[in-house]
């Protein structure tokens, strides 16, 4: 008999063998950190360091009615992918305008030639309910929606993160990976190259054969990227203002009030995609609550769940929070009444703890950004 | 498996206590705690003077991931505190029996010692909690 065990990715061993502490994250068996959190934190954003992200979804969109499938389905509008490979982030939402998942979508050919396709990759803790809604608008359209389970995924992270990744792959795969713009992929030869991330440094986001995935892994380690876990990844992403889903949103909040308005295209109006309607509305009206940044600059460390007080004006919740490595104090995401002020209150254990209130993001290339 | 010396004594919340004689002790977090607190950030200690009996929550450790009580595992005053860990919270993480000890306390009543689980029983609490 063994333990219950996880979902695990090709790269399970190599944590194992580079002494990962392994969570369950979404029924997968995760590395959190190799060590310390905080010095993988700070080697992404001094240097370079790599994440095992193959437990992500990654769901191919092909057939004649791709585009229009998509933008029907997302709030953000694919027609804006006018270059191959280019990237796009957006919500995906229900009939209310709730947010089912956040997701990049990539658009894998030219635009607008026949057999045009694209790529999305959705979060693996909401794989289940994104398969079934995005299964259920295919009705009518000659729309293909086919998983990628055998592709591993890697972001390579950090000011250095590009040329350590150049000093291990083929020359060809180099000078593709020059070209790349930012927010933007290449395939070849199987490997999908692109310049995207969620820690708010210059890097890639490679996903590959999973059969490839260790040697690449290794290869990668012997040229100096640090392993890094989960742990670090919500730190940098939290420096960086990006939402976590089912943390800073969920299908209980619109992208208008989740800090994500600009992700919603609302141009042509004759787009009818899901949720369109409610958020037009929401927009008329201002919404109730909006997600902000929260700055402790004194000691303690803000955390999800302490309530938020913006005096004179309402209640709050903090959404994520936690210690900024690179600021070396607090930092927070927070759901607070739209009509917020610029500082505001936390009850952390008990007491009332003065905070800043910003607009994420805190951090951008190493440095703050927020004030 | 985390280190647990064997000159020590500790408590179930996961302090140690080191007697130094005269009826002082020093006290710290082990080193399963530090694994389990992950990289401490803060340390809120009691202050100098204080009295506090065994049992009391009487500081915090801060962690990227998650705040902790420290708790006081035997009654006295509080006569020396670590003060390095306001600059250096690191060293919890680095040497919990050593420099990131947390205080020291004059014992009100020595025989509380005696309550105490030696390094063996502490493993096996470890152990139980899987």
């Amino acid at each position: 008999m063994g333990f219950p065990m996880g979902n695990r990715t090709a790269l399970y061993d190599k944590h194992l063998a580079m002494a990962a502490k392994v969570v369950d994250f979404g029924g997968w068996d995760m590395p959190l950190h190799y060590g310390s959190q905080l010095d993988e934190h700070h080697q992404v954003r001094r240097d370079a360091g790599m994440f095992d992200v193959s437990h992500m979804t990654i769901v191919d969109v092909t057939g004649s009615d791709a585009k229009e499938y998509l933008r029907l389905l997302l709030a953000n509008d694919v027609s804006r992918l006018n270059t191959k490979g280019k990237a796009l982030y957006s919500g995906m939402l229900n009939n209310q305008g709730g947010v089912i998942d956040d997701l990049i979508v990539y658009l894998m050919t030219e635009p607008g030639v026949t057999g045009e396709w694209f790529r999305v990759v959705v979060n693996c803790a909401t794989r289940v309910k994104d398969l079934r809604w995005m299964a259920e608008h295919t009705a009518k359209m000659d729309v293909a929606l086919t998983e990628q389970p055998e592709l591993s995924m890697i972001a390579i992270q950090g000011p250095n993160a590009i040329s350590r990744v150049k000093s291990v792959v083929s020359e060809f795969r180099g000078r593709l990976i020059d070209e790349l713009v930012l927010f933007q992929g290449q395939e070849s030869e199987g490997w999908f190259i692109a310049r995207t991330g969620y820690t708010g440094e210059d890097g890639l986001e490679i996903m590959l054969p999973e059969d490839e995935a260790a040697a690449f892994w290794q290869a990668l380690a012997d040229a100096g990227v640090a392993p890094c876990g989960l742990g670090a990844r919500d730190t940098l992403r939290l420096e960086a203002g990006m939402n976590l889903y089912g943390q800073d949103m969920d299908e209980s909040v619109t992208p208008l009030e989740s800090n994500m308005g600009w992700t919603v295209a609302w141009e042509p109006q004759d787009r009818q995609f899901a949720g369109r309607a409610v958020l037009e509305q929401q927009r008329l009206d201002k919404p109730a609550t909006k997600l902000v940044g929260l700055v402790l600059e004194a000691r303690g460390v803000l955390r999800p769940g302490q309530k938020v007080l913006v005096e004179g004006i309402g209640e709050g919740v903090v959404t994520s929070g936690s210690f900024s490595p690179t600021l070396g104090y607090s930092i927070a995401m927070a759901r607070v009444p739209y009509a917020t002020a610029d500082a505001a209150e936390v009850e952390m254990r008990g007491k009332p703890v003065k905070v800043k209130v910003v607009k994420p993001p805190f951090v951008r290339n190493g440095t703050k950004v927020y004030s | 498996m985390s280190n647990i010396p064997s000159e020590l004594k500790y408590v179930a919340s996961h302090e140690w206590i080191r007697d130094e004689g005269n009826g002082v002790v020093s006290i710290g977090v082990t080193d399963h705690a530090q694994d389990l607190l992950g990289d401490v950030v803060f340390v809120e200690l009691p202050d100098v003077g204080d009295e506090v009996s065994a049992g009391d929550d009487c500081g915090v450790v801060e962690s990227v991931k998650a705040a902790s009580d420290i708790y006081a595992p035997l009654s006295g005053e509080v006569i020396e505190i670590n003060e390095d860990l306001e600059d250096s919270p690191e060293m919890v993480n680095s040497d919990p029996y050593g420099d990131g000890w947390f205080f020291r306390l004059k014992l009100s009543d020595p025989a509380e010692l005696d309550d105490l689980l030696d390094a063996e029983a502490y493993a096996e609490h470890c152990e139980s909690e899987g």
